[in-house]
């Protein structure tokens, strides 16, 4: 039993920098993914036709093909291709936040087209031109109710990024993975790899719930029912 | 109240959603400090003629001039336009999101450009005047159905518009919360608001057009002052639709 913590004590110093690394590369996705993801949503909805189908023809690619093939498409593929020398970890950065992107415009979408129609109408009859009523009506509302969803691409980002493992992004799993390899501990160190992750994904879920609750509208949506 | 001058001239207005003809021409001329009600059975287009004003629903053919200037077809224009023809919808349509004050204050920032000193002098000048000084930092989800729909009496009234349009204020409101809303409308015709109103409150309607407007079929059927419904022949069909309502 000492044996097993003390290779769980010596080991914490070299999992540390896996730790930020991978929380690092969720917060980098979750960002990409929503500069990318709003802009998408609002074209979606209320762009022209031809722009339409292009946002429906990235979400079709990029919710359709597995995270692995899509990181060694661009690692070994796209990136080397265009002659960009980038970077292991902000190539998967850039990955999942291509796809998250994908996911995250369904939700934004979702959330515009559930705003009623009279928002819209009501803010245009007090003379705002589309564009205004978008900003000032529709998006702060839409916004809000997104963010239960929103936030629950926190813990898939989060679990799918020890994929990243594969293209040598030396994040949490792949840091454990040498561990394993010099102290043939398996067990001891995934676990600690597995307590790791769930300690990131629950304290982070803690915190969102947090910012979901600032930003709930007063009266909105209280009650026994929900 | 009423003046001679012609502020909104209505004139031969079509809509058609597929093969349902919802107006079939209709035209009126509106003068300042008027109240015109217009009354009659449901699926008839008084709605989609309010609508048709500031152009939310945009006619088939037909034009609308307000002071002399064409409001259909004017492109972009259109939102300034808007903002002298005030309109309160059936069921608010407030801004969730914002407070009272903040429904009220939007508009006079955004598409008014006021200073945030002026436009919170303003709204909160509105709020008093439904009543409502003691819900300004209210969101509309805290506000009874009366409430709300004073508030957005407040919103457009901030505007200062020339002509205000009613699409059924009361009709998704208890009997005692009617009763508040009205009476705004009422202080307000007596003040010389120019409004338009659709609406099924006989009583009101009766005490405070100066015309009244039955509509059916997509066409404005009979009008004229409340006080020849009664008796006078014009008034026919009005009477027979009113009568159904005393069953």
């Amino acid at each position: 039993m000492t044996i097993l913590s003390q290779a769980v004590i010596d080991s914490l110093p070299y999992l540390l920098p896996g730790i930020f690394t991978t929380l690092g590369l969720v917060l980098t996705a979750l960002g990409i993914g929503l500069i990318m993801g709003v802009p998408m949503a609002l074209i979606h909805v209320y762009g022209s036709w031809p722009l339409q189908y292009i946002i429906k023809t990235y979400v079709w690619i990029f919710r359709g093909l597995p995270i692995l093939v899509l990181l060694f498409l661009f690692y070994f593929g796209i990136f080397p291709l265009l002659g960009l020398h980038i970077s292991a970890f902000w190539i998967a950065a850039i990955v999942l936040g291509f796809r998250t992107a994908a996911y995250q415009s369904e939700i934004f979408r979702g959330a515009i087209l559930s705003i009623q129609d009279g928002q819209m109408l009501a803010a245009r009859s007090l003379g705002m031109s589309r564009s205004q009523a978008i900003i000032h009506v529709i998006l702060p509302q839409a916004l809000r109710n997104a963010l239960p969803g929103w936030t629950n691409e926190y813990p898939i980002l989060l679990t799918d990024s020890s994929v990243c493992y594969a293209i040598g992004v030396a994040e949490l799993l792949t840091r454990g993975n040498q561990i394993v390899a010099r102290i043939h501990e398996p067990m001891t160190i995934f676990v600690l790899i597995a307590a790791i992750f769930i300690i990131l994904n629950y304290s982070g879920q803690w915190v969102f719930a947090r910012i979901e609750r600032r930003y709930r509208i007063p009266g909105y949506g209280e009650g026994d029912t929900r | 109240m009423m003046t001679d001058e012609i502020i909104l001239r209505v004139q031969e207005i079509h809509k058609r959603y597929g093969e349902n003809e919802v107006l079939k021409g209709v035209s009126f001329d509106v003068r300042r400090g008027e109240t015109k009600v217009f009354i009659g059975p449901s699926g008839t287009g008084k709605s989609t003629l309010l609508r048709c004003i500031n152009q939310l629903t945009v006619p088939d053919s037909g034009s609308i001039w307000l002071n002399g200037e064409e409001v259909t077809h004017a492109g972009p224009a259109i939102n300034l336009y808007r903002q002298k023809i005030g309109m309160v919808f059936q069921n608010f349509n407030l801004f969730d999101h914002l407070t009272a004050l903040g429904n009220v204050e939007i508009a006079l920032l955004r598409v008014k450009k006021m200073s945030r000193q002026e436009a919170r002098k303003k709204a909160l000048m509105e709020l008093e005047q439904v009543g409502l000084s003691d819900k300004v930092n209210s969101y509309p989800a805290e506000l009874s159905g009366g409430q709300a729909q004073r508030l957005s009496i407040a919103r457009a009234l901030a505007m200062d518009p020339e002509v205000i349009l009613f699409d059924e204020p009361t009709s998704s409101l208890d009997p005692e919360l009617t009763r508040e809303v009205l009476e705004v409308m009422r202080r307000l015709a007596r003040n010389g608001m120019t409004m338009l109103i659709v609406t099924h409150e006989m009583g009101f309607a009766l005490s405070v057009a100066n015309e009244i407007l039955f509509m059916e079929h997509g066409l404005i059927a009979e009008k004229g002052p409340p006080s020849e419904i009664p008796t006078s022949p014009d008034f026919t069909r009005t009477r027979r639709f009113l009568g159904s309502f005393q069953d």
